[in-house]
C-alpha cells in the first residue's frame, strides 16, 4: 500500500520547469537554467531540477535531495508573494542590452 | 487595463447551483475530493505516531496511535470549502472531537490560540474559540475507512467552518499559545483566519 | 536576445488528430521569435465572466518554421483547458499565449550529442521538437529515441517517426509498450528499466546527453534506471508533466 505506485501526491509533483512563467513574471529573467543552492542541505543545482508541488493554495519548490522547502510563491488577487529564505542564493542572469 | 481577450465558447467549470444556501461565496461544489499538498506524503509508521497537546497547559499530554483510537469517537458529517474554490458537501469522518481532547487538560486562560503542528512541517494558526464546542475534531476515518495517505491519513484536522487550509493533514499535535503565530500559509498572503462566508481567502479581505 | 514576457492573441490556422485523444493545433503568432526545442508556452483562457484557466503546452515543432508554432495536446477526462482545445477549438479561432519559455530542458543543435531522448506518453511532445530541429539544422549528431505507451493507439507522430528513421541513419527509435502490443511485434513490451536503458543507449558511448520527459512516476523510474547504467545525474535533463493516459 506505501509503495511509490500508490503515492497519490508523488503523481501530481512536477519541477522547477512547470514554473517557468511564473518565475520569469516575477524575476523579469528565465530562471530555470538558473543554479541555486538549498539552504537546508548545500545542494547545488538548476531551478529546473527542485520538485514543484503545484496542487496548492500556493506553489512549493522542495530541494529534490532533501525534500526542505527551497521557494513558496501565493498568488492573490492584489499580489504575489514570495518567500525564498530556502534558497541560500539566487542567481538573475543580466539582460543583454 | 485594456479590455480583457474574452476566448470564445469557453464556460470554465460548471459551476453548480447553490444548493440551499450551503456553498459560500464565489465556490462551486465537486463530486471528487481533490488533493492538494504543498510536500510529499509524509510516512510516519503507526508504532512511532503520537498525538500531543502542549503549550499552555497544566501538563502537556500525549497519545501513542492505539491510545488514540481509544478515546470516544463520533461520526461526523460536514461541508467542506478549500480556498482554491472547490467545496464538497455532506462528508463523513469518524475522529475524536477536539473537545475530547482538551477535557484531558488543563487549560490555562492566556491560551488563546491553537497552532496544529503535523508531519513535514505544516502548521496552521486557529483561534482557540473556532476549535472547542463541537466545531473541530481529529478525523481518522473517511467514509468508513482509513483515511488515505494522499488526504492526510493517518490522522488529520477538521475544522469545517473555515477553509479547508485550516484542516491540517497529518496533524501530530496541538500547541496552546498566547500570542498568534501565522501558519505556513497565513503567512505568506493568506488570511489569518479564513471565514469562507465572510470569503477571507487573502491577509486584507 | 532576450524580451519580456506577455500574452499575445495567436490565431488558429490548423487543428489534426494525432491519435484518438492527442491533437495538435497549428498557431500563428503576431509576435512571433524563434523557440529553443524543448520550450513551452502557456496558454491562456477567459470566460466572459472573467474566469480564467491556464496551461502549459511544449512547443512541438521546430524553431526553424517561420511565425507558427505547434502545440500537442492529450485531452484529459476532466481537463479544463485541453476540454476546451479539443471540442470547442477550430481553425480561425484565437487563443491568448504567453512565451516561449524555458531554459533548462532545452537543446539546440550546437549543443552537439550523442542525445539519448526518453519519452513516457505525452512527453515525446518536447522531445520531438528537438527531432524535427535536429533535422532543420542538418544536424547528424547520432540519436537515439526509447518512446513508452500504453498501446499502439496512443503513439502519437509514429508514422512521421518511422518516416525519419527510414531516410536519416544517425536517428533511431525504439518503443516499449506496457499494455497492449501490435500484432507481430518482437520489440520491448515492459516498462523501462535499466537493462533496457543499457541495450538502447550503449551504442551512444559514454558522453552521451539525455533528455528524460513524461508523467512524474515515469521519468523518476527512467532517470534512476538510467543512473544505474553508469550515466552521470549531470548527463541528464527531466522535464516531468503532470499525470496522463500515456505512458504506463
Amino acid at each position: 500500500m506505501d509503495n511509490v505506485q500508490s503515492d497519490v501526491n508523488r503523481a501530481l509533483m512536477l519541477d522547477g520547469n512547470a514554473l517557468a512563467g511564473l518565475l520569469q513574471e516575477i524575476f523579469a529573467v528565465e530562471m530555470t537554467a538558473s543554479p541555486t543552492e538549498c539552504a537546508s542541505c548545500g545542494r547545488e543545482g538548476e531551478m529546473g531540477t527542485l520538485l514543484a508541488f503545484t496542487q496548492s493554495p500556493g506553489v512549493i519548490l522542495r530541494c529534490p535531495a532533501c525534500e526542505s522547502v527551497v521557494m513558496r510563491v501565493v498568488q492573490t488577487t492584489k499580489a504575489i508573494y514570495l518567500d525564498a529564505r530556502g534558497a541560500a542564493y539566487l542567481r538573475l542572469e543580466r539582460r543583454i542590452s | 487595463m485594456a479590455d480583457r481577450f474574452i476566448s470564445r465558447g469557453f464556460l470554465g467549470k460548471r459551476r453548480q447551483p447553490d444548493v440551499a444556501g450551503r456553498v459560500p461565496p464565489g465556490q462551486y461544489v465537486v463530486n471528487d475530493f481533490p488533493v492538494l499538498s504543498a510536500g510529499p506524503t509524509p510516512r510516519t509508521p503507526l508504532d512511532q505516531w503520537t498525538f500531543t497537546i502542549e503549550g499552555v497547559v497544566g501538563e502537556s499530554l500525549k497519545w501513542s496511535w492505539h491510545e488514540f483510537l481509544q478515546l470516544p469517537t463520533q461520526t461526523f458529517v460536514v461541508d467542506i470549502h478549500c480556498v482554491t474554490k472547490w467545496s464538497k458537501l455532506d462528508t463523513r469522518w469518524q475522529g475524536v472531537s477536539v473537545d475530547t481532547l482538551f477535557e484531558h487538560v488543563e487549560l490555562d486562560p492566556q491560551a488563546v490560540y491553537v497552532i496544529a503542528f503535523c508531519d513535514g512541517g505544516y502548521t496552521t494558526n486557529i483561534p482557540l474559540a473556532d476549535v472547542i464546542n463541537g466545531q473541530a475534531f481529529v478525523a481518522y476515518n473517511y467514509d468508513d475507512r482509513p483515511l488515505a495517505p494522499e488526504h492526510g491519513g493517518p490522522a488529520r484536522l477538521v475544522v469545517p467552518h473555515l477553509y479547508f487550509w485550516k484542516s491540517a493533514k497529518w496533524i501530530r499535535g496541538l500547541r496552546l499559545v498566547e500570542t498568534d503565530r501565522p501558519g505556513f500559509w497565513e503567512s505568506l498572503g493568506y488570511h489569518n483566519r479564513g471565514d469562507p462566508w465572510k470569503e477571507q481567502r487573502y491577509s486584507g479581505d | 536576445m532576450k524580451r519580456p514576457l506577455s500574452w499575445q492573441i495567436a490565431t488558429v490556422v490548423d487543428v489534426r488528430p494525432e491519435t484518438a485523444k492527442v491533437k495538435t493545433f497549428t498557431l500563428e503568432l503576431p509576435d512571433w521569435t524563434p523557440h529553443r526545442a524543448g520550450q513551452h508556452y502557456d496558454v491562456r483562457l477567459t470566460a466572459p465572466d472573467g474566469y480564467q484557466a491556464q496551461r502549459s503546452y511544449s512547443v512541438a515543432s521546430e524553431p526553424e518554421r517561420n511565425k507558427e508554432i505547434d502545440l500537442t495536446v492529450e485531452h484529459l477526462e476532466d481537463g479544463e483547458v485541453s476540454s476546451y482545445l479539443h471540442d470547442v477549438v477550430i481553425p480561425g479561432d484565437q487563443i491568448e499565449v504567453r512565451g516561449p519559455i524555458g531554459g533548462y530542458f532545452v537543446w539546440e543543435s550546437a549543443r552537439g550529442g550523442p542525445l539519448l531522448l526518453i519519452a513516457g506518453g505525452s512527453g515525446i511532445v518536447p522531445l520531438m521538437s528537438m527531432i524535427r530541429h535536429r533535422a532543420a539544422a542538418g544536424s547528424t549528431v547520432p540519436t537515439r529515441l526509447l518512446y513508452s505507451s500504453r498501446t499502439p493507439e496512443d503513439v502519437i507522430y509514429y508514422e512521421e517517426l518511422q518516416k525519419r528513421r527510414a531516410i536519416d541513419k544517425g536517428i533511431e527509435v525504439f518503443h516499449t509498450f506496457t499494455r497492449a502490443r501490435p500484432s507481430g511485434w518482437t520489440g520491448y513490451v515492459r516498462r523501462i528499466d535499466h537493462q533496457m536503458l543499457r541495450e538502447v543507449a550503449e551504442p551512444l558511448g559514454e558522453g552521451l546527453q539525455a533528455f528524460i520527459c513524461g508523467p512524474t512516476l515515469f521519468v523518476e523510474a527512467a532517470a534512476n534506471a538510467l543512473v544505474q547504467t553508469g550515466i552521470k545525474p549531470e548527463q541528464i535533463r527531466t522535464e516531468r508533466f503532470g499525470p496522463t493516459g500515456g505512458s504506463s
